[in-house]
């Protein structure tokens, strides 16, 4: 190899190998013993490939992938929606998206400001007054909410609901095993529902750190009486925990109305594309009060000013970070999903609230239409709480072959909870013709 | 000259326009309108500001002619890993756009695949059995690491309280190690910036869980005793994780898993060249070794009679550590760049890089006030200087050397890392920085040092030339002025906001 695209040096090897004053290139690693360097070269990813048959490879891969209509019926914390170009504009300018964490703010306003506008946003449509600069996702947002209330409150318990999607629940169980906290469930109701009751006994039992609630659940239902949730765990010394899935807030009330401690979430559905999962983006804010500000996780961005009086933007709080108080930090995070919390102002900024709303509205249409579409075809809705884009359906026949006969139309249905249910995700991407035909393909089986 | 933009650009809640809206939203007649329950219903309306899509296209191209990117320039950050991403990643991302993470495995065929041979490459590349592409980053692999000896003692019906750290390591071990709910106990770096083995020895026990290290050390210097330490560690059955950090630096030269190592944790961000992203999203890999592959957060990809599926789970797993497989978009950039550099390429990473800091240290040879600790021994990845002569001879510091680089159009090194050099400049070009590259950033540390003996007062005034000059860290840390968010910012205004508490 003397010559490769990424590697401009290949043809100066020997002019720099003279400048530093070696004769051959393994001196630079005469420190490394002999019985610790490697034997034969590695063997990976076959010779060097140019850029269109890195390309060809690639669209091989991609048609092993099967071509769907349109998105799945599917969500369980991913749900499809459309990508605005303007997003995808805007994340792919270079400046952003190939910079580093803005150690160094002078030379970094531009994306201090978007970070800034990011939390600025994002406290408006949590009510909440602090916002950070984004976590992983919203199982590591939730995990990180709850060493959290762990280091507050010095307890071990923390209560979630039965409908806590069980994928952050697995997340959750593996990021506080270490700090020996025990997770608890609390089970829900006919209509989907928390149980208050069931909630207020475990609580009085003590030792309850945090208390989490999920909206909408897991079942897709809206929770009804979260502010009984805030009583309860203020009332018992719990923190009390909101996860969200922050595109309902166009019309659904937030956590900060609430009175909530925290509030967690994914921002995937405002503006990210599936990834199969990932990048996703963690939110993670809190309500104004000096204990919660300073024991938050992650990155904030803050207001200042420049010597020259201007209007600045800078890291704030660094002194509860990983670099000065090591195994005494907030986290031990360093990354963050910064781009993707770009992705969520874009998106947020160019629907404005009145756009949010629409949206907003326009899926609980659709969700519903397909939901009465497929109770006509003979499948059942077991909880009557009111839904917003995810339902849980319950048919007569087995999914596996309802889920069979909608993929022989090109399309996929939810995701299989049971023998005969299946939670079921109808966005702006799944048009009424659709919806329709996987609705046809239901009935061809009832 | 090197100038970076300067717009007065307003906060977007700062814009004018009433009624606008930079997406429509489409439409379907179904005739199934629904309201929210009124105790559910949002009662405040929302505050945020009305916009066309032009209003919102040209405020964040305003924003992003004000942030710096290796695409604008040379971002020596040193353990930061900031190289050149090609672009021909982007293509890579179409594989993993629109798949949704809990599809039929038979409809991801392509995807699983990718997954599957970039395991199998992360496994080879580090002397690893196998890899769990689930961590969205290292330090979500830390965690990972760490869970997993915990889990692993605790199996053999132990409590191992201590988790060693060397004190030249990232800042993230040792948080890593407390979140895991271990006792932090530091190792010392010795006279010549490696781990003193002697004092490792003594510390080392029966409550000794592990060691987190990475080789080369954040110092860029290769812990030449790293079999020793390793047999130190076995010798009471503690385990020794990798920190990938660094990797850059030996990549086709040493793997972790032939000097000892059993856990690894990988940053595919840095090593394999995904864009940073303002501080991300990253990707990540956790390999393991022998009996610490059981461990591993699964599930992860198998392949059975030529078809891919999420079917192997690691039976004492510590279970999921994302709330799907990882950050999939981000590991398709890096199959995309090791397909890229094939086997040839990845054989050259460590060399070239290793060949790249070196070269620079040639030419930063009796630069005044620029001291280079722990000399005599080649770096690998990075070089840390110090700044301690000139800091004692007329007071200039790390950051105004910081500043000063900026000034002249690079990023800066990281400063103030590691903590057990005083005043530190740590820098790393990488190896897609061309050598006249290297050469110009030499002449610009050179030249910043040679102005602060003549004229000191104009490097503390740096940066000048950059959006906005240096930052009141104060005012943006008070309790009576901290602002992170706009609604503070309005709150505060009304009057309606107590002072943080």
């Amino acid at each position: 190899m003397t010559r490769h695209p990424w590697l401009p040096n290949l043809g100066s090897v020997g002019e720099m190998m003279s400048s530093i004053g070696i004769s051959s290139l393994d001196q630079l690693f005469s420190d490394v013993p002999q019985s610790v360097r490697l034997k034969k070269p590695l063997n990976v990813a076959g010779k060097p490939l140019s850029e269109q048959e890195i390309v060809r490879r690639l669209e091989e891969l991609e048609r092993k992938n099967t071509q769907l209509v349109c998105p799945p019926f599917l969500g369980a914390g991913a749900c499809p929606h459309y990508v605005p170009q303007a997003v995808k504009f805007v994340i792919g300018r270079s400046e952003f998206y190939t910079a580093y964490t803005p150690y160094q703010p002078e030379v970094s306003q531009g994306l201090l400001q978007a970070m800034f506008e990011y939390q600025s946003y994002m406290a408006e449509l949590l009510e909440m007054e602090v916002v950070n600069s984004s976590l992983y996702d919203w199982g590591s947002a939730l995990s990180e909410a709850v060493l959290m209330a762990h280091r507050v409150t010095g307890r071990r318990r923390v209560l979630v609901p039965e409908t806590i999607n069980p994928f952050h629940l697995q997340v959750l169980k593996t990021w506080t095993y270490g700090r020996g906290v025990v997770v608890e469930r609390i089970p829900f109701d006919h209509r989907g529902l928390l149980s208050i009751e069931a909630l207020e006994a475990e609580l009085s039992k003590g030792e309850v750190a945090a208390v989490y609630v999920q909206q909408p659940n897991f079942l897709g239902v809206l929770e009804e009486e979260l502010e009984s949730v805030v009583e309860l765990a203020k009332k018992h010394g719990a923190l009390s925990i909101m996860g969200v899935n922050p595109l309902v807030l166009g019309v659904v009330r937030p956590p900060g109305e609430y009175g909530f401690d925290v509030a967690v979430g994914d921002g995937q559905e405002l503006g990210l594309s599936l990834n199969y999962g990932g990048p996703m983006v963690g939110f993670f804010a809190v309500r104004w009060e000096g204990r919660l500000v300073r024991q938050m996780p992650g990155r904030i961005v803050g207001l200042t000013t420049d010597s020259e009086g201007r209007q600045s933007y800078a890291l704030v709080l660094q002194t509860r970070e990983q670099f000065t108080r090591r195994e005494k930090a907030t986290s031990n995070i360093t990354t963050n999903e910064a781009l993707m919390a770009l992705a969520n102002l874009v998106y947020l900024s160019l629907l404005g609230p009145n756009g949010l709303r629409e949206l907003d509205e326009e899926i609980m249409s659709r969700s519903h239409y397909a939901a009465r579409k497929l109770r006509e075809v003979g499948a059942s809705l077991p909880y009557s709480g009111e839904f917003f884009e995810e339902f849980l359906v319950r048919f007569p026949a087995r999914y596996s072959k309802v889920k069979e006969r909608i993929r022989s139309r090109g399309l996929h249905g939810g995701l299989q909870l049971d023998e005969n249910s299946a939670l079921f995700c109808v966005t702006e991407v799944h048009s009424k013709d659709n919806i329709d035909k996987m609705v046809e393909a239901v009935a061809e089986v009832m | 000259m090197w100038n970076q933009a300067r717009w007065e650009e307003p906060l977007l809640f700062q814009y004018k326009g009433k009624n606008r809206v930079g997406l429509a939203v489409p439409r379907e007649d179904v005739n199934d309108r629904v309201e929210v329950p009124s105790s559910v219903k949002r009662r405040n309306p929302l505050e945020l500001p009305e916009l066309s899509e032009l209003e919102v296209v040209r405020h964040f191209i305003r924003l992003s002619q004000m942030s710096y990117g290796v695409d604008v320039g040379m971002v020596p950050l040193g353990s930061c890993t900031m190289k050149y991403n090609p672009k021909v990643q982007e293509a890579a991302s179409k594989l993993t756009e629109n798949a949704h993470p809990l599809q039929d495995e038979d409809t991801v065929q392509g995807v699983l695949e990718m997954l599957y041979d970039m395991q199998n490459w992360l496994a080879e590349i580090t002397g690893m059995e196998q890899c769990s592409l689930q961590v969205p980053a290292g330090s979500a692999g830390e965690l990972a690491g760490v869970l997993m000896m915990k889990k692993y003692h605790e199996d053999k019906g132990e409590t191992r309280t201590d988790m060693l750290v060397a004190d030249s390591a990232h800042g993230t071990n040792p948080a890593s190690a407390a979140m895991a709910g271990f006792k932090v106990v530091y190792v010392k770096t010795d006279h010549r910036g490696l781990v003193d083995y002697g004092l490792l020895k003594e510390i080392v026990g029966p409550s000794t869980a592990g060691f987190m290290l990475t080789n080369p050390n954040t110092l860029g210097l290769f812990e030449e005793n790293i079999l020793e330490i390793a047999d130190t560690i076995h010798s009471v059955d503690g385990k020794l994780y990798y920190d990938g950090a660094n990797l850059n630096g030996i990549v086709g030269v040493a793997r972790p898993g032939d000097m000892g190592f059993d856990i690894v944790h990988l940053n595919l961000h840095k090593t394999f060249a995904v864009p940073h992203g303002g501080g991300g999203p990253g990707a990540g890999a956790i390999c393991a070794k022998g009996d610490m592959v059981d461990y591993l957060p699964g599930p992860l990809v198998g392949r059975v009679d030529g078809s891919y599926s999420w079917s192997m789970e690691p039976h004492r797993s510590i279970g999921r550590i994302a709330t799907f497989h990882g950050n999939v978009g981000n590991v398709v950039r890096s199959f995309a760049y090791l397909l890229g550099l094939g086997s040839d390429g990845v054989n050259m990473l460590g060399v070239m890089s290793t060949l790249a800091t070196n070269y620079l240290m040639s030419r930063l040879q009796d630069v005044r006030g620029l001291q280079l600790p722990f000399p005599g021994r080649p770096r690998k990845h990075e070089v840390v200087y110090s700044v301690t002569p000139a800091y004692n001879e007329i007071g200039l510091t790390a950051e105004d050397v910081a500043k000063g680089l900026l000034d002249r159009g690079f990023y800066a090194p990281t400063i103030y890392f590691p903590p057990i050099v005083q005043e530190s400049l740590m820098i790393e070009v990488t190896e897609t920085e061309p050598k006249e590259s290297i050469d110009e950033f030499a002449r610009a540390l050179y030249d910043v040092m040679r102005e602060a003996y003549s004229d000191l007062k104009a490097v503390k005034q740096s940066p000048k030339r950059t959006s906005v000059s240096r930052l009141d860290y104060v005012k943006a840390n008070h309790p009576s002025t901290f602002t992170p968010t706009f609604r503070v910012k309005r709150l505060r205004e009304e009057g309606s906001l107590q002072v943080l508490k």
